[in-house]
């Protein structure tokens, strides 16, 4: 048994304990919008927030991560209106929209960290993430404008 | 219980109307046919609507979402012409069912073919809908209009709901096509302009429901470990270690394909389990001994090196202008060039997934699939059952790219839940989606031209040898089919007296299947190079050079010289090859690009190509750029394109700034290869895919206005772009890049 915290609740799981948080996130809490793509952390599908880091679940051992915060693209805000979020549905962003959520952690991640990242820092924060569809320019524009969305919500 | 009525003689979906639902079902017969052509078959593609007494608007997507944002495109023009209001507009995704007419979601397709059958769909109810208020008011039809999900009579000042008309528009006699009355662009709330995804807010708040996130009550997970060999067979395996394995049920032998392969499941051993890393840890545990077979020989060097050697010596001509021996025998200059791509893997990012559910010889699924029609077909011969107890469900799908419309994942979960009697869900793991893919085909070709004293071309000669998707059905198939070798290889549509097109046979022990833009990868990869390549020999721009080549505008007449050119299932007089619209397409993106101000130097150079595929006309100008250690940035890419008339501007520019990235892919490192017979590369460290950092920084889109029929955006953006680069790349380091991916030819560090 696991004791795992996932946006803010806490679970107690029934897991081998070398489980990927991934599997445990989608199919013991029912959370699916953190998404399976590679099973080796190279392409951030699977991205979640581990105590504030853009972690990738796929290859993290549940065992690994008791008494940390978790939080999934569920968790990162109640209503879809996180910056990041607002920015991804001002630029329409996704295509398909399955490598999306991970996009979407890595990006808050980063910008929790940088508030003004540049083209070049954006780049190498979410060069682990693939999208197949090729909606990268789109990614950085998004969150170009979620760092002025959050400038701006700061400055109020 | 009041006031359901139907007017289709098909009549579906009840359950997601509410009774009191007006359920209109427009399309029926197309009362014309052609004079000459075959008869057209009865069935219509047909698609529905309904109108809820809440005046809610039903409309039903019916083809697959994968990230076209089709879902979204075509309701939206049943809403244009229904004059409804979006923000009351909700989409239920049908599933598969005849009915709808062709579901399989690929060939660029989708607005081409339903475009005008989704207008009729929504004008169809208009008009029910104004001639229901006229009946309520007593008042003439025509003095009734239909005004954004109300119907206005302008002179008493009286307006309607939708909502109030539903059960007088429902006892209105269905409309004869020639009543119909539809918008002019001027009038159009939608098309044009365009609505947000649908789907857009669930995607960013992880509600969005692909395959992958489908659970049934009861539900268990397969892995399964399938033949490393296409054609391999089972002598024996233990499973001893992987039943240990925590939450492993058993394990079920799914017997071997057999060729042709079609759209069977490839057989192997599969670990049951009640999680899917439980599956996942018992199928690693398996001892598996394969009986390897005959296609061990397959091996990716050699297997070249035979299309190369094949493409060297005459071949089946299917295209013949003039004679080019005669010209290549007394002609001044002669450039001859070959060329290779590779075997190529879809790698969506959702690999294939569905969940099945055998009951009482009736069979369930929810599949991640690009047509559900052959989910049907296929699970129901699998299964020797009725396709009619095979219900297929369409979640969304994360990427498919051609893969997901074959259904064999589909049908491994449907035998093995046949066998244990529970819901299975089969989901791919990365490694088997690369290994066990229909990947695009391999193609070895050989160009020759002529050219005269000015340096154009008085003869072209173009041979290509590939193992074709028709193998897939039938393994005594060798030669290129007439619908691929229509792909941007017998519409080669240069102006040259003497032209000759031939295709050589080839085999190679693999499921081809189709990847976004299919043949047209490597056939626009060798011709857009080659032009680009006789350009260079007489020092021409590459531009002016291709326009020459194209000559006047005129409209290609393959019936007058007995070419068979398919042109993607379209009748030609519907859909000419006009060589204008090309050469329009490649002024606007020479402009748009500062071609003609951006000479090449410090390691940067613009690379160019242009392609017609999939009817809609496309130039591409690519910015490489090369550092000192020979790595390959792309600043910008420009695309001008006609795509006749563009329903969602926004989404087709997604679609071509997508494609600029995939065909990078393609370009720079998209490679799958074989060593006896087995797969050598196993996930996105060994098959890499463009990431952001590796992509163009930027694509700029530029759609040519146009009110023609509209076309295909899906696929278009991809052909032009390993050209474009690899010509850039060209002019850049002087050195040729006529085998792809280029990550296989060092890139010299300029100066």
């Amino acid at each position: 048994m696991f004791q795992i915290k996932v946006n803010g609740k806490a679970y107690e799981v029934d897991a081998l304990p070398n489980t990927p948080l991934l599997w445990v996130i989608r199919e013991h809490l029912g959370l699916t919008g953190t998404k399976y793509g590679c099973g080796r952390s190279i392409c951030g599908a699977c991205t979640v927030h581990v105590d504030g880091q853009a972690t990738r679940s796929c290859a993290t051992p549940v065992a690994s991560v008791s008494g940390k915060e978790i939080i999934t693209i569920e968790g990162l805000s109640p209503d879809g209106s996180h910056p990041v979020q607002q920015a991804w549905v001002a630029e329409n962003v996704p295509q398909c929209g399955y490598c999306q959520p991970g996009q979407i952690m890595s990006a808050s991640a980063l910008l929790a960290g940088n508030q003004r990242p540049n083209d070049a820092e954006i780049d190498k924060s979410m060069s682990g993430n693939i999208c197949r569809c090729g909606t990268y320019q789109r990614v950085r524009r998004a969150i170009h404008r979620a760092a002025q969305i959050m400038a701006e919500g700061e400055k109020e | 219980m009041s006031t359901r009525i139907r007017i289709t003689r098909w009549g579906v979906l009840d359950s997601i109307f509410s009774a009191g639902a007006l359920i209109l079902g427009a399309g029926g017969s197309s009362g014309k046919t052609p004079k000459g052509r075959a008869k057209e078959t009865k069935w219509w593609p047909s698609v529905y609507l309904a109108i809820e007494p809440t005046g809610e608007v039903i409309i039903v997507a019916h083809r697959s979402e994968m990230g076209t944002g089709i879902r979204t495109g075509l309701p939206m023009v049943v809403a244009e012409e229904l004059d409804a209001d979006w923000e009351r507009v909700r989409i239920e995704q049908a599933i598969g069912d005849a009915k709808y007419g062709s579901q399989d979601t690929d060939g660029s397709r989708s607005i081409r073919d339903f475009y005008e059958i989704m207008r009729r769909a929504g004008a169809t109810a208009r008009l029910m809908l104004e001639r229901a208020a006229a009946e309520k008011w007593g008042v003439p039809a025509e003095e009734c209009q239909a005004r954004h999900h109300r119907v206005v009579h302008v002179s008493s000042h009286r307006s309607i709901d939708y909502g109030k008309l539903t059960d007088l528009a429902s006892k209105q006699p269905v409309p004869k096509v020639e009543e119909l009355r539809f918008k002019t662009p001027d009038g159009f709330r939608y098309i044009g302009r365009g609505v947000p995804l649908v789907d857009l807010m669930d995607i960013c708040t992880g509600k969005a429901a692909y395959g992958m996130d489908i659970h049934r009550p009861g539900m268990v997970f397969a892995s399964i470990e399938r033949p490393p060999v296409l054609g391999a067979k089972l002598r024996s395996f233990d499973d001893g270690e992987a039943l240990r394995v925590g939450g492993v049920t058993q394990t079920v032998v799914l017997e071997e394909a057999k060729p042709p392969y079609g759209f069977q499941a490839l057989g192997g051993v599969a670990v049951i389990a009640d999680s899917t890393w439980a599956a996942m840890e018992g199928r690693r545990k398996l001892t598996v001994d394969w009986e390897r077979g005959p296609n061990t020989v397959y091996d990716s060097e050699a297997h070249r090196e035979s299309l190369l050697e094949a493409a060297r010596t005459s071949q089946k001509v299917v295209r013949n202008i003039g004679d080019v021996d005669t010209e290549f025998s007394r002609a001044g200059k002669i450039h001859e060039a070959e060329y290779y791509v590779p075997l190529l893997a879809h790698a969506p990012m959702e690999p294939p997934v569905a969940v099945v559910e055998y009951k009482n010889g009736r069979i369930e699924a929810w599949a991640a699939t690009q047509n559900p029609q052959a989910v049907q077909d296929a699970v129901a011969a699998a299964l020797n059952i009725s396709r009619n107890d095979v219900l297929c469900h369409v979640t969304l799908l994360g990427g498919g790219f051609g893969r997901k419309s074959k259904p064999d994942y589909v049908v491994e979960a449907a035998i093995l839940s046949k066998k244990i009697e529970k819901p299975v869900q089969v989901a791919w793991t990365r490694e088997d989606d690369i290994k066990f893919d229909y990947y695009n085909s391999t193609a070895g070709m050989y160009l020759k031209a002529a050219l005269d004293a000015g340096g154009k071309p008085t003869a072209w000669l173009q041979r290509s040898v590939f193992p074709p998707i028709t193998s897939l059905f039938d393994i005594n198939e060798v030669y290129g089919d007439p619908l691929h070798l229509g792909q941007g290889w017998v519409d080669v549509p240069f102006d040259i007296p003497n032209l000759r097109v031939e295709n050589g046979p080839a085999r190679a022990p693999l499921r081809i299947g189709w990847l976004r833009s299919v043949a047209n990868i490597y056939h626009a990869f060798s011709i857009q190079s080659f032009i680009d390549e006789l350009a260079a020999a007489v020092g021409r721009d590459r531009i002016e050079y291709f326009l020459d080549a194209l000559g006047p505008p005129r409209t290609v007449d393959f019936d007058a010289e007995k070419t068979t050119n398919v042109n993607y299932g379209k009748p030609l007089d519907q859909y000419p090859w006009e060589t204008g619209r090309l050469r329009n397409v490649v002024e606007v993106v020479a402009e748009k690009s500062g071609w003609a101000k951006r000479k090449p130097g410090n390691g940067h150079a613009l690379g160019f190509a242009a392609h017609r595929s999939f009817l809609t006309y496309v130039a591409a100008v690519v910015d490489v750029q090369v550092d000192d250690k020979g790595q390959i940035s792309i600043p910008r890419v420009d695309v001008a394109l006609d795509a006749g008339r563009v329903v969602h501007p926004e989404l087709a520019r997604a679609q071509f700034e997508g494609a600029a990235v995939f065909g990078t892919s393609i370009a720079l490192m998209g490679e799958i290869t074989a060593a006896n017979g087995e797969i050598q590369q196993s996930n996105f460290h060994d098959y890499p895919v463009a990431r952001i950092d590796q992509a163009p920084f930027e694509t700029r889109v530029h759609i040519v206005p146009s009110h023609r029929l509209p076309t295909g955006v899906g696929e278009p953006g991809v052909p032009p772009i390993a050209p474009a680069m690899c010509n850039a790349l060209f002019a850049i380091t002087g050195k040729r890049f006529r085998r792809l991916p280029i990550k296989n030819t060092k890139t010299t560090p300029p100066g």
